[in-house]
């Protein structure tokens, strides 16, 4: 070391307050949407059985304490993380909740036979989550430790997501897409959890070869091109979510996989040349599908006409249009419409029954909250000091605005259906828990971005030792 | 009819609480984006600003290229070390910097860049740091692909 002690400024500074933790922000905000959640459940009662139950008691009080204990964890073990991230997630959860109870209600009233409800199922899978997003944040008190298992992190999402390909239909089939695995009576989608495990490889992965990818490269017609041979980990991922689309039939998780790498691979060189290359890449791989493929070009069909094909494939968007329609701007009042028409509205296409109640000014403040917690996302991206916390939390957030956008537009008809959820609102245990999972890493990188940095003097993990020098060529 | 009344009461009323929320996020973002709680800029009063801006030299060290672009750190009195060790103030992850590239120091309010025999060298507008050299506030450091600038 040539230089004596250097302790960051920002801390050491005189005369300067110290940065804001906000966390009361974080906890006014929690509230917030605590209550706005408890205002839905309420309504909902009100409107489709005319009176309050007991149960709305018990369910505030859980809620409320679920975030409560979340808050106080962050307060104490991330003090100066992101105060939008958690409010966000919250109010998601909450209007979920309040929807699958919605539809629950609905199923009861016409005497479904089935009257398994499943708002209190997914209060077990939201809790499931904040334990598991309390215990990310207890274990992982550095984001950087997770460069260091990205090899094996990879090599276990990989597993996970090959799993269900493996598996007996029987143990992995539901509704066409082989995305599961189920024992036991549970049933969990793995493919969520694979989405983590691989954009944490990616993220450590292009730290590394950023500057290669980079900086090698040809013009070609205004493009920086790269060179051939560097093309090799974008076919590979390319490769990986046709191999996925292929053995699960799950245009949802290939799509989501693919885009995220490609992203990545664009944030961490800067040359817009990489997407390109996978727009076409993708494009290709598309064309090969519908032309290989019965349930793509089923999908296809039905995306480009639902109303020709309404008494088969197109039902389902066909139904969500008209709720759409229904709803109108503001919507029909929440139990005031008729979202149980729209099939399994509970999970693929609950962003119809969002909008069919709450009408086009609903829906779009929905997402405005995904676009909030994505914004977020990137914001810690831009602020966080190192490389692979940037990547990470950039390579995070866009999956989330990815996912929401994927869903959102197979559900009101710009894109075709893939079978994706919408994170934090849809039913699905694995989807919300594992979002619980990303939301914590988010927390933790954003934690580390927003604090100021300790005096250096203290040994640091010797993570990633400076890596060889590169030649231009 | 009062039903009816108390229906779309529900109805618009939750529409608002949706929307308040985000209006009450998106506070929180602009007082992120400029610092202290909205409207508290405005306050101060307008000689006592002036006053601070002529007594005090610069305040902030802007990264303005590079993978860093956008990064800012708040200059108190002790030095700021940059290159890509783990410990430096602002770690690079440039390929052309070394991992103890360069050092900014404050002599008496102003400031300093010096070499710490980097690789590739940095410069100061056009020239090569060899001694320390004192930097002009909006004066380009460039280091590899990463320039700096120091702002009052």
């Amino acid at each position: 070391m040539t230089s004596g002690p250097v302790t960051d400024p920002r801390a050491a500074a005189p005369g300067t307050p110290p940065p804001p933790k906000r966390r009361n922000t974080e906890l006014a905000l929690l509230g917030f949407a605590v209550l706005i959640t408890l205002v839905a459940q309420a309504i909902v009662d009100l409107t489709v059985t005319g009176s309050l139950t007991t149960e709305l008691a018990t369910f505030g009080v859980w809620f409320t304490a679920l975030w409560a204990v979340a808050h106080l964890v962050v307060r104490r073990w991330a003090p100066y993380a992101d105060p939008l991230l958690l409010p966000a997630v919250a109010l998601l959860v909450g209007l979920g909740l309040s929807f699958i109870h919605r539809l629950d209600l609905a199923a009861q009233q016409a005497g479904s036979t089935v009257s398994r409800e499943d708002a209190p199922v997914q209060l077990v899978w939201a809790t499931l989550g904040l334990v598991l997003f309390i215990g990310v944040l207890l274990v992982l008190r550095d984001h950087r430790l997770l460069a260091r298992f990205a090899y094996t992190l990879a090599l276990i999402g990989l597993v996970l997501l090959a799993i269900p390909a493996v598996l007996p239909a029987s143990l992995s089939e539901v509704n066409g897409a082989k995305i599961w695995i189920r024992v036991a009576g549970f049933s969990i989608q793995p493919g969520e959890f694979a989405k983590i495990c691989l954009t944490v490889f990616f993220a450590a992965y292009l730290v590394d070869k950023r500057d290669v990818l980079a900086l090698a490269s040809r013009r070609v017609m205004g493009l920086e091109l790269p060179r051939g041979r560097d093309l090799g980990p974008v076919l590979v991922a390319w490769m990986l979510s046709i191999l996925v689309l292929v053995f699960e039939r799950d245009l949802g998780s290939s799509l989501l996989l693919f885009g995220i790498f490609v992203v990545m691979l664009y944030v961490a060189t800067e040359r817009a040349s990489w997407l390109v290359i996978g727009l076409g890449l993708f494009a290709g791989g598309a064309l090969i599908a519908y032309q290989l493929f019965g349930h793509v070009q089923q999908r296809v069909d039905s995306w480009l006409d639902p109303f020709e094909y309404y008494d088969g494939s197109g039902f389902q968007v066909a139904q969500a249009l008209f709720g759409l329609g229904t709803g109108g701007l503001f919507g029909a009042g929440l139990g005031g419409g008729r979202p149980d028409q729209v099939p399994v509205a509970k999970s693929d296409f609950i962003a119809a029954a969002v909008g069919e109640e709450l009408g086009l000014f609903g829906l779009v403040a929905v997402i405005i909250v995904y676009l909030v917690l994505v914004e977020r996302g990137l914001r810690t991206s831009l602020i966080c000091r190192d490389a692979f916390g940037k990547l990470l939390a950039a390579g995070l957030s866009f999956a989330i605005a990815w996912q929401v956008f994927v869903v959102l537009g197979g559900v009101t008809g710009l894109l075709p259906l893939t079978g994706l959820t919408t994170p934090f609102l849809a039913y699905g245990g694995s989807s919300l828990v594992a979002n619980f999972v990303l939301v914590a890493v988010l927390v933790r990188i954003s934690d580390a971005a927003r604090r100021p940095a300790a005096p250096v003097g203290q040994p640091k993990p010797a993570l990633g030792d400076a890596p060889t020098e590169v030649v231009q060529t | 009819m009062t039903a009816e009344i108390v229906l779309q009461i529900f109805r618009f009323g939750f529409l608002l609480l949706l929307w308040l929320f985000i209006f009450a996020a998106f506070r929180v973002v602009r007082a992120d984006l400029f610092g202290g709680r909205a409207g508290r800029v405005a306050s101060v009063p307008p000689r006592a600003a002036a006053a601070k801006k002529t007594r005090g030299g610069p305040k902030t060290l802007v990264v303005t290229a590079g993978p860093l672009t956008g990064t800012k750190i708040t200059l108190g009195d002790q030095p700021i070390l940059i290159g890509r060790a783990d410990d430096s103030t602002l770690v690079l992850t440039d390929d052309f910097a070394s991992s103890r590239h360069a050092r900014l120091t404050n002599r008496g309010g102003q400031w300093y860049v010096e070499d710490l025999g980097s690789t590739n060298g940095t410069y100061l507008d056009q020239q090569r740091v060899q001694g320390p050299l004192l930097v002009a506030p909006g004066q380009p450091i460039r280091i590899g692909q990463t320039a700096l600038e120091l702002r009052s």
